[in-house]
């Protein structure tokens, strides 16, 4: 298939291909460190997840439309603050949900995935209810919609590499909270034993409740960010769900590490398999392979070393 | 035209025939007196037991408010009830007031087969309005030809269907891909194109037919892709496109989907407003540029029949109405004004066959015209189609389209075509 | 079987159960109801097979399938299977290019029957394919996953994974399966039609007495010593598993036994409804009938059915009269019952109705969840680790 073209065409091609794996790669890291959180340290099966995320390019949405509005001058300038409101709210969410429902239920990690379903029901009709069925399109500053050419074929999307960096950032803030934090070590604390972190001094309930809104943020980040990339709609947090569970589980669910290499595997597979097959059966076969290495390996690619 | 309850009374205990014409007559009496135009009696007009009385008509709209299709589908609830309500205004149906039952199938198509036997058999509606996907129409067809209902369906569609008790108010395939191929091969000298699409039947049908089509040009398909519905990355495929350099890019992208791919590809540095590569779809109608963004689909072409922007008496006077009705920030896409079409067509097909019964209606909707339709002059085709012409949009950044061609004859519904399958 | 024996297995209390439930289904139901309405219930009957699957998965046996919607699909295609080569027979699909064959694959060009539609011909192999083919697939995850040890969260997102995977192989080969728009268009089963009144009827009837039969066999699986085995392994799998006994085979039975009942339900739900789609098949409606069965109580199979029959009757009488309000009332329902009433239905009848009975509950309840009688510490695989929840 590749005698037809000329060598710099498929250099070419290749570093696109390589460059379009990587933006996956970040969409993928975003979209899971957040469950990662959750579900990872916390145990919680939290469905509702990519629910939180939209809530964030609603956010986006709301906040492009008031700068357009009030502070047009500035519009270059919202995406930043969208974003970090989009923190802030989802956390909120989060804190409440995880007061109002969550802790009720750690003990029942499976009627957790019941409940958060029942809540992403109702989230998804709030937004209906508020924003209309209709997917909203959310107006982005011009300078993030371009691209960068690097030469006549190689174009580098300036939206991509916003979330490569923004990727970046948000892993490295976790990492720096989770293990180099006094609050990381009480999280860590809680989920390898939470009687002993309770006995030596922890308030294990409030350990709870931020990770847990901490990591409804970051969703929020997630889907302020994606609002450059995909769509913005009462049912759009659905079509995130199961890849998100499964890039987490995949990397061993208790690995902020295994995450991160998990989002890299799957993502240049699919994004390899993606050129050489039709879409859809990329799709398949990446699913099929990730679920296949699961069986064999059910623990995921990195597992915490625990006494059980 | 009102009737004292008493009268109604009368006319349900009445047992003898007389008694029946004797009231029947002062109703007509009645009507006269009242100044409208006497309603033929119910007897006459409906002999099959339908929700039909004096002064009344029932009819069915089937759309899904809740789930993933209510995106697209709420705009044809809303030009259905504009339509219906225009009707009544009018002086309603052989002098009867038109009265909805709305029903939601929920984006779930056991779901539209179950309302649809609700709506036949518990209310007896005279006719239904409803249905968005090709999944939700097979699901109620065999309902409505089992039990004699009459169906006018608005969305463009991959054609292989011909039901007695359908009206189809969209395209079927060939009418927006033929003389939209044959546009884009005319006007931008197109040799190469890459087909693209959703994984289902709509986009997968109709990229046969372009496919065929081309082929018969003695062009060329550099390429044929198809991705899950709901999928969100999209720049493999994208650069697969780049990599092929085709003259048009045939994107039969749908729902969320669209967003997503739209943006990438401008993210990507293809540029919709520059000579190469063109962009054709037949998907994107105003109501998904909405959630696209209109500065990210600028430049691409769109083959439809109806396009907001559309410069007649006719579509200034509906876009005014559906404004004034539902908000002045809405916009109307290809599907929304065939749902309004819906009503209008079966108005016509009861006014001509002087009756409710479902069989003179089918019989009678053959050769019905509509000179009022927003996108024109239609005629009902003996396929249950409609003639229309097929229309090529520039996407502005504002989100409208530019009409910038129209077929000059209207463009033959073909259902089964010969040669494309 | 001796008579004790099958008093032991149909105690007294259960004998009432089954009555009641037999009583409402074959008498109160049809009586009360038009057909139409009646045909709606038989349309809900079928999820509660489904629904009476999981109480013995994931009530009995703790494992939570978020997949059971691929065996309904399973068993309702190869159901659709037959009844569409009937419906394509040469004289009605005579306009098509290729006649005798279904009119979707005419669309995509095929010119012949893949293989695997030819068996279908055959209504014996039909019958016994419903039960096999899902029964097989759910042997080859099961084995997969519980000779592993794989269970709890992983097990319900794998699940959900598979049910993803099968939603977009079928659609994407939609020359072989129908595509989005599913197998539809079903009219005859041997020639009889299966649209009439009296076919809904018998179909109707049939479903039931099909569902007793499930019923019946849960009841025996719960009352028989495999039953008592699933709930101790639900419990403490570790010392099951030191007590000699291998694990995994029981939870491969009965994943095997669910999937099983649910292609029952799925090839009643093609003939009562009269076609089938990949919208069954997915991820929403295996989490619904996992709804149905928590609604009902998960321990309990009456409870399913009754859960089932209620959930559905809800929705279809406020999607009639207040269609935007129906998610929150379902959100609120999944929410509802597992925060307050994680027993369900059953357990609001055991707890609330029948008080004077606690006695003999708790003695039955007790080994269901004993977080809640709190004896001492918590134990550490009690907490919050989905890693030691899934993999001991």
């Amino acid at each position: 298939m590749f005698a037809d073209y000329t060598t710099t065409e498929l250099v070419s091609i290749f570093a696109m291909q390589g460059f379009a794996g990587l933006i996956l790669f970040s969409v993928f890291v975003l979209m899971a460190l957040g469950l990662a959180i959750i579900f990872g340290q916390m145990g919680v099966i939290n469905m509702a997840h990519g629910e939180f995320m939209i809530l964030g390019a609603y956010i986006t949405y709301i906040i492009s439309n008031l700068f357009s509005s009030y502070l047009p001058g500035l519009f270059d300038l919202y995406f930043f603050l969208a974003m970090i409101v989009a923190f802030f709210a989802t956390a909120a969410l989060g804190a409440l949900v995880e007061w109002g429902m969550i802790r009720h239920l750690y003990r029942r990690p499976l009627d957790t995935l019941l409940a958060t379903w029942g809540l992403s029901l109702i989230l998804q009709q709030i937004y209906r209810s508020v924003f209309g069925a209709r997917e909203v399109g959310v107006s982005l500053p011009d300078w993030l919609m371009g691209s960068v050419p690097l030469s006549d074929m190689i174009e580098i999307p300036i939206n991509g590499l916003f979330v490569m960096g923004l990727t970046i950032i948000i892993s490295v803030s976790i990492y720096l909270l989770m293990f180099r934090s006094r609050w990381g070590s009480q999280v860590r604390a809680v989920v390898q034993n939470r009687p002993m972190a309770a006995a030596v001094g922890i308030n294990t309930e409030k350990t709870d409740r931020r990770t847990f809104a901490l990591g409804c943020g970051i969703a929020g980040i997630a889907g302020s960010a994606f609002t450059m990339i995909g769509s913005t709609g009462p049912t759009a947090g659905q079509l995130y769900i199961v890849d998100t569970f499964l890039v987490v589980v995949f990397g061993g669910a208790q690995s902020l590490v295994g995450t991160i290499a998990s989002a890299f595997t799957i993502s240049q597979s699919q994004s390899t398999m993606e050129f050489f097959l039709s879409g859809s059966m990329a799709k398949v076969l990446t699913l099929l392979v990730v679920v296949g290495i699961l069986m064999l390996r059910p623990q995921g690619l990195f597992a915490l070393k625990m006494r059980h | 035209m009102h009737i004292s309850p008493t009268i109604k009374k009368t006319l349900r205990v009445s047992k003898t025939c007389f008694l029946r014409k004797l009231v029947i007559a002062s109703i007509a009496v009645l009507g006269y007196h009242h100044g409208a135009l006497a309603a033929p009696s119910t007897a006459e007009v409906n002999t099959t037991g339908l929700a039909v009385t004096d002064d009344t008509v029932k009819v069915g709209i089937l759309h899904s408010v809740t789930g993933t299709m209510a995106i697209s589908e709420t705009g044809s609830v809303q030009a259905e009830k504009l339509a219906i309500k225009q009707i009544n205004e009018m002086g309603g149906v052989l002098g009867r007031k038109i009265e909805y039952i709305q029903e939601d199938g929920a984006s779930d198509w056991p779901t539209f087969a179950e309302k649809s036997r609700k709506l036949l058999v518990n209310d007896k509606v005279a006719a239904v309005f409803g249905c968005w996907t090709s999944a939700s129409r097979k699901a109620v067809l065999p309902v409505f030809e089992q039990y004699n209902g009459m169906l006018y369906y608005p969305t463009f569609y991959e054609g292989l269907e011909q039901s007695p008790n359908v009206i189809y108010t969209g395209q079927e395939a060939t009418q927006q891909i033929i003389a939209g191929i044959d546009w884009v091969v005319k006007e931008k000298g197109a040799k190469k194109f890459f087909l693209l699409g959703s994984d289902y039947i709509w986009p997968r049908t109709s990229n046969k037919i372009a496919r065929k089509h081309i082929e018969k040009l003695g062009l060329k398909v550099v390429g044929e892709e198809y991705y899950p519905l709901g999928h969100t990355q999209f720049n493999s495929v994208i650069n697969k496109i780049k990599l092929k350099k085709p003259d048009v890019i045939y994107a039969i992208v749908v729902g969320g989907s669209n967003v997503a791919f739209y943006k990438q590809l401008k993210a990507a540095g293809i540029d919709m407003t520059k000579e190469k590569p063109v962009l054709l779809t037949i998907s994107v109608t105003e109501d998904e540029i909405r959630g696209i963004g209109g500065e990210n689909i600028d430049g691409a072409y769109a083959a439809m029949k109806y396009f907001q922007s559309l410069d007649n008496p006719n579509n200034a006077e509906f876009v005014k109405n559906f404004k004034a009705m539902w908000g002045d920030d809405i916009v109307i896409g290809d599907v929304t004004q065939a749902a309004y079409l819906g009503p209008w067509l079966w108005k016509a097909a009861v006014e001509k066959a002087g009756s409710f019964d479902i069989d003179k209606i089918k019989e009678a909707s053959p050769g019905i015209e509509l000179t009022t339709a927003p996108e024109g002059y239609v005629r009902v085709h003996e396929n249950h189609h409609l003639w229309s012409k097929t229309r090529i949009g520039l996407a502005k950044k504002d989100g409208q389209y530019q009409v910038i061609y129209e077929t000059e004859e209207l463009m033959e519904p073909d259902p089964f075509p010969e040669g494309y399958q | 079987m001796s008579r004790v024996e099958i008093r032991s297995y149909f105690p007294k209390s259960d004998l009432v159960n089954f009555a009641v439930l037999a009583c409402l289904i074959l008498i109160v139901l049809p009586l009360s109801m038009d057909i139409f309405r009646l045909n709606l219930v038989g349309k809900y009957l079928t999820y509660a097979f489904v629904a009476l699957g999981l109480v013995l998965c994931w009530g009995y046996g703790g494992i939570l399938s978020l997949g059971q919607g691929i065996f309904f699909g399973l068993g309702g295609y190869c159901m659709a299977m037959f009844l569409k080569l009937e419906a394509s027979d040469p004289e009605s699909t005579k306009i098509q290019s290729t006649p005798g064959i279904p009119d979707f694959m005419d669309w995509n060009q095929l010119t012949e029957l893949p293989w695997f539609w030819e068996p279908f011909y055959s209504l014996p192999f039909t019958i016994i394919a419903v039960l096999i083919v899902p029964t097989i697939f759910a042997y080859i995850i099961g084995v997969a996953m519980f000779k592993r040890r794989v269970g709890g969260v992983y097990f319900a997102i794998i699940t959900q994974a598979v049910a993803s995977i099968l939603t977009i192989l079928i659609i994407g080969q939609q020359g072989y399966t129908g595509g989005v728009n599913g197998i539809t268009d079903l009219r005859t089963l041997l020639g009889w039609d299966i649209r009439t009144d009296s076919a809904k009827y018998f179909l109707y009837y049939l479903n039931a007495i099909l569902l007793f039969a499930c019923l019946f066999f849960a009841q025996w699986v719960r009352k028989s010593k495999l039953g008592r085995i699933l709930l101790a392994m639900r419990e403490r799998e570790d010392r099951v598993r030191f007590s000699g006994y291998d694990v995994s085979n029981f939870k491969i039975f009965v994943f095997c036994l669910g999937a099983a009942f649910s292609a029952i339900g799925g090839a009643m739900f093609t003939l009562q409804v009269g076609f089938m789609s990949p919208s069954f098949v997915g991820i929403v409606p295996s989490i619904e009938m996992v709804i149905f069965c928590a609604v009902g109580g998960r321990m309990s199979i009456f409870g399913a059915i009754y859960g089932t029959l209620l959930v559905n009757w809800a929705k279809t009488t406020f999607s009639e009269s207040f269609p935007e309000l129906w998610l929150f009332a379902m959100g609120a329902l999944f929410i509802g019952v597992v925060m307050a009433f994680p027993g369900g239905l059953a357990g609001l009848y055991t707890d609330k109705v029948l008080p004077f009975c606690k006695k003999f509950i708790q003695k039955t309840r007790s080994g269901k969840k004993p977080q809640q009688i709190k004896v001492g510490p918590p134990k550490n695989d009690e907490l919050a680790s989905p890693d030691l929840a899934a993999v001991k």
